[in-house]
């Protein structure tokens, strides 16, 4: 796994998200209330909205298409709704934000 | 011939007692009433709930003034009457009038008793009385600086809970050791104390008060310690006296009070005399339900129907200060022959002692928890001989032979004649009645027609369960919806506690408000956000991570993650120039797609969101602004041609409309808000199904309102007609800015109205210019600060970051 220095934190709003655009695709990077970084896939498993545009809240998002509410943590679908997109693994090291991205790198290349 | 009853005050017993005559001998009297204060009959006992915000004036109204229009009754507001001439029977207000009387009845209620210091009449010393003490203290509190207390008792304490709600540094002297002595015992009301300690309010007792200091205004009080405490208000909450200057100068017999029989007549026959200001048996009381039991007594006197008497019971104390529970009802000082019962749960806060005499209560104090509060009562009127129950009689009612806690039982277990509401002295087979009789199905009804729970309210909750025992599934209590689930308060109650607190950020409400989340959901955000944008113009900053996307970027997400852009044009007019920047602006974009809307303006879809800052840029050029097509605000004003082209125009719809547009735009609302005004009836705007329209005619403009034509399909309803241009606009913007400050986050006008009523918007709207005015002119103040193209504003650099995607990673970038 390669780890990539996307940014430092204050690059993304408190309780907001930036897009991250990647040869496999966008990655949503958010920024709770707490100060908790967390990167999915930027593609709700309804129907495909991008969820770097919802509102956050808690540990979690809430797509801006229909309203369904994805956790952050494990990347599903919260309430009565199933699916589920993919974490990307991230860290905050000395306040700069790093990106793991190992097999989609490897899937690029 | 009818008699001429004439009453001299104009409080809640005399109220009450012309109900009740009003309904046993309606045509006996021509009626007179002269009160002093300048306004109609109104809930005294609800002055605490309209100081701390969580009322309004006009909630507390018993009668309004066309209740006396209804029944012929002449009112003389602000007349006091100064003299009683009883051999002529004739009364004279001081503003001169004189007028004679049959039969007259006094009720001049009491005076707050001020205590003899030097410095009492400074201005800045208030008296917790009537609604002008409250009115001045509201205007003090504005100051957010000190206020003393004066008085430990019912009054002093919701006095001093009331301005520290609207902000104050609050301190409550008290003359004794404990609060309320003479309703709780030390303990209790050493729980008081810490209670309302805890709500930030000092307290200091065995305080003696020496004098109220200052030069010109109040500065502080001096106590006899010769502390000083600073203060720019003091509040005299030590007691009250019977009004009786005026019985005395009339001749008529009085002690502490005005005396009168069982019957409330004075020692002259002619004269009959109810509430605070009357004296019977020895006693003076200012509790409201022994005094509405006078009013029924003096009503039977007079109509002449039945021989009432009044007879003394003693009346539980409660203290309406939100979220301190305490109860207290009859003698509970120690004694050889007593013995008592205690149940304390310090950590829980809960206190509850029972006093017996011989087997019997004769008195309770509850803090903390008093449910069971009327269940003792009960006890103690009857005489119950309790030592059957005694191991596990202050568990209360739920723990008594083997009886389920399920509430519902408890209630079904009360005796028909147990008492429900304490101020109206409703018992329970009243209410069950009632409600069989003449099938009664919502909690309104049952108020209007048997009183319970139309005063004080704390009973509501009990005739809430005796309408679901009764009416099973046919009573369906209007449940709160909460906002989301963050939090069980409803809209309504969010807003009025924003205002009533003075609330100015999401992280305050939430914290105040206690919300059940860190940082609430994508429901509850965005709605309190708009309602702090609403309600603060002037200091509240927009938090965009609380408004949802369309707002935050101030375009249309669609299905694709792309956006569609819609600038304004007003009216629905555009020129060549504006189509020639539509046209290119969509070339240099590649912008798939471009559309008419419904509310006449171009669409512009499928704009990549990179994209956005730059396309909005050209538009600016051009002098585009945004359209706020996205926005819980106002999006269009559609118009006709109207007198410019077409032959059977009555008005300028198409320059209506665009003045209308040019001054409303920018505003926030709970939901969108679309208008249109069509230049004759033949309303080729559509206005009819708008949120707001406008019909001209020959004669003006009619104004309509509450249409709708999405999920819903709704014509509007005329709101009023007027003459000149200047007018519509006003009424428009006032009927805007009450739905601002009143709708609920999401609801659309026309479900506003349904719930507020066409009458009461009408009311404030079109027949009170001044509530039109202050409406318009809060709209005004807030537009101040609503009317700035987001547009321009993201051109020049604002929150950049939100248009463009984080550092792209290139691959020679790997840390490792």
């Amino acid at each position: 796994m390669n780890w990539f220095d996307i940014g430092e934190i204050n690059d993304i709003p408190l309780r907001g998200a930036r897009c991250l655009k990647t040869r496999q695709g966008k990655i949503a990077v958010f920024r709770t209330h707490e100060d908790r970084i967390y990167a999915i896939e930027d593609h709700c498993p309804h129907k495909g909205g991008p969820l770097s545009q919802g509102i956050v809240h808690g540990a979690a998002v809430t797509c801006p298409l229909h309203n369904w509410v994805i956790s952050l943590e494990t990347g599903k679908a919260l309430g009565p709704d199933d699916g589920a997109v993919r974490t990307i693994p991230v860290r905050v090291e000395e306040g700069r934000i790093l990106v793991g991205l190992g097999e989609l790198l490897a899937a690029a290349e | 011939m009818t008699e001429k009853l004439v009453i001299v005050g104009n409080g809640m017993a005399p109220g009450r007692m012309l109900e009740h005559l009003l309904e046993a001998a309606p045509n006996r009297f021509q009626i007179t009433i002269f009160n002093a204060e300048p306004r109609v009959n109104y809930d005294r006992i609800m002055l605490s709930p309209v100081l701390s915000g969580e009322k309004q004036y006009e909630e507390i109204v018993i009668h309004g003034d066309g209740w006396y229009i209804k029944h012929g009754i002449t009112l003389y507001k602000g007349h006091k009457v100064v003299a009683i001439d009883r051999d002529a029977k004739t009364i004279t207000s001081n503003q001169g009038v004189t007028e004679t009387y049959d039969k007259l009845v006094i009720a001049t209620g009491s005076v707050p008793f001020v205590i003899p210091v030097p410095g009492k009449d400074l201005p800045g010393v208030l008296s917790y009385r009537d609604l002008d003490d409250v009115s001045a203290m509201l205007v003090a509190a504005q100051s957010r600086e000190t206020a003393v207390v004066i008085g430990g008792g019912l009054l002093g304490l919701e006095a001093a809970a009331g301005l520290a709600e609207r902000g104050m540094d609050v301190t409550v002297l008290h003359v004794m050791p404990t609060l309320m002595e003479r309703q709780l015992d030390p303990a209790a009301g050493y729980l008081l104390q810490q209670a309302v300690e805890e709500r930030g309010i000092k307290v200091r007792t065995k305080a003696n008060t020496k004098a109220i200091l200052g030069n010109g205004k109040v500065e502080g009080v001096e106590l006899e310690t010769g502390e000083i405490i600073p203060a720019t208000l003091v509040v005299m909450a030590v007691g009250i006296r019977p009004n009786v200057v005026l019985a005395t100068e009339a001749g008529l017999e009085v002690k502490r009070g005005i005396v009168t029989d069982n019957r409330m007549v004075t020692s002259d026959p002619d004269i009959l005399s109810v509430g605070e200001c009357t004296e019977i048996d020895g006693r003076v009381y200012g509790l409201v339900a022994p005094l509405y039991e006078m009013a029924k007594v003096a009503a039977a006197q007079l109509a002449g129907t039945e021989a009432k008497r009044f007879v003394h019971a003693d009346t539980p104390t409660k203290l309406k200060v939100t979220g301190i529970d305490l109860y207290s009802i009859g003698d509970f000082a120690d004694g050889e022959d007593r013995e008592e019962i205690i149940l304390r749960d310090a950590s829980a806060g809960i206190y509850k002692r029972v006093i017996l005499q011989d087997n019997k209560i004769i008195g309770t104090v509850l803090f903390g928890e008093t449910a069971d509060g009327p269940w003792f009562n009960e006890l103690k009127k009857k005489a119950v001989d309790i030592s059957g129950i005694r191991d596990t009689l202050i568990f209360g009612q739920a723990f008594q032979g083997g009886v389920s806690t399920d509430p519902l039982a408890a209630i079904a277990a009360l005796a028909d004649d147990a008492e429900v509401c304490g101020c109206n002295g409703v018992c329970k087979s009243t209410i069950t009645s009632v409600i069989a009789e003449k099938g009664l199905t919502s909690l309104e009804d049952v108020r209007a027609h048997t009183k319970a729970s139309a005063s004080c309210g704390t009973c509501t909750g009990l005739v809430e369960k005796i309408m679901t025992l009764t009416l099973g599934d046919g009573y369906n209590p209007a449940v709160v919806q909460p906002m989301c689930g963050c939090t069980d308060l409803g809209h309504d109650d969010v807003r009025r506690l924003i205002k009533a607190k003075s609330l100015k950020t999401i992280p305050q409400v939430m914290q105040e408000l206690e919300w059940k989340t860190s940082c609430g959901c994508a429901k509850c955000r965005p709605a309190l956000n708009y309602y702090l944008v609403a309600d603060w113009p002037a200091e509240y900053a927009d938090d965009y991570q609380s408004r949802f996307i369309n707002e935050r970027v101030h375009a249309n997400i669609q299905k694709d993650g792309t956006y569609s852009v819609v600038p304004r044009m007003w009216g629905g007019v555009t020129s060549a120039g504006e189509l020639r920047a539509i046209a290119d602006v969509v070339d240099k974009f590649a912008i798939p797609a471009v559309k008419v809307t419904g509310g006449q303006r171009i669409d512009m879809l499928g704009v990549r969101k990179e994209d956005l800052p730059a396309v909005w840029a050209d538009l600016g050029k051009a002098g585009f602004v945004s359209g706020h097509a996205y926005a819980k605000g106002l999006r269009t004003v559609k118009t006709c041609v109207g007198t410019d082209w077409c032959r059977f125009g009555t008005q300028d719809s198409t320059g209506l409309g665009v003045r209308i547009e040019k001054f409303m735009w920018g505003s926030w609302t709970p939901a969108k808000v679309k208008m249109a005004v069509s230049g004759c009836p033949r309303n080729c705007a559509e206005a009819t199904c708008k949120d707001v329209g406008v019909i001209c005619v020959d004669s003006g403009y009619e104004i309509h309102f509450a249409g709708a034509a999405g999920l819903d399909i709704k014509g509007t309803e005329v709101l009023g007609q007027v003459r000149t241009e200047e007018e519509a606009l006003e009424v428009i913007v006032a009927l805007t800015q009450m739905y601002r400050e009143q709708g609920r986050y999401l609801e659309r006008i026309y479900k506003w109205a349904r719930r507020i009523g066409r009458d009461e918007i009408q009311r404030q709207i079109i027949d009170d210019p001044q509530k039109r005015k202050a409406y318009f002119d809060r709209f005004v103040f807030s537009q101040k600060f609503a009317q700035v193209d987001p547009w321009s504003q993201r051109v020049s650099g604002k929150d950049k970051h939100e248009f463009s995607p984080i550092a792209p990673i290139s691959f020679n970038e790997a840390a490792e």
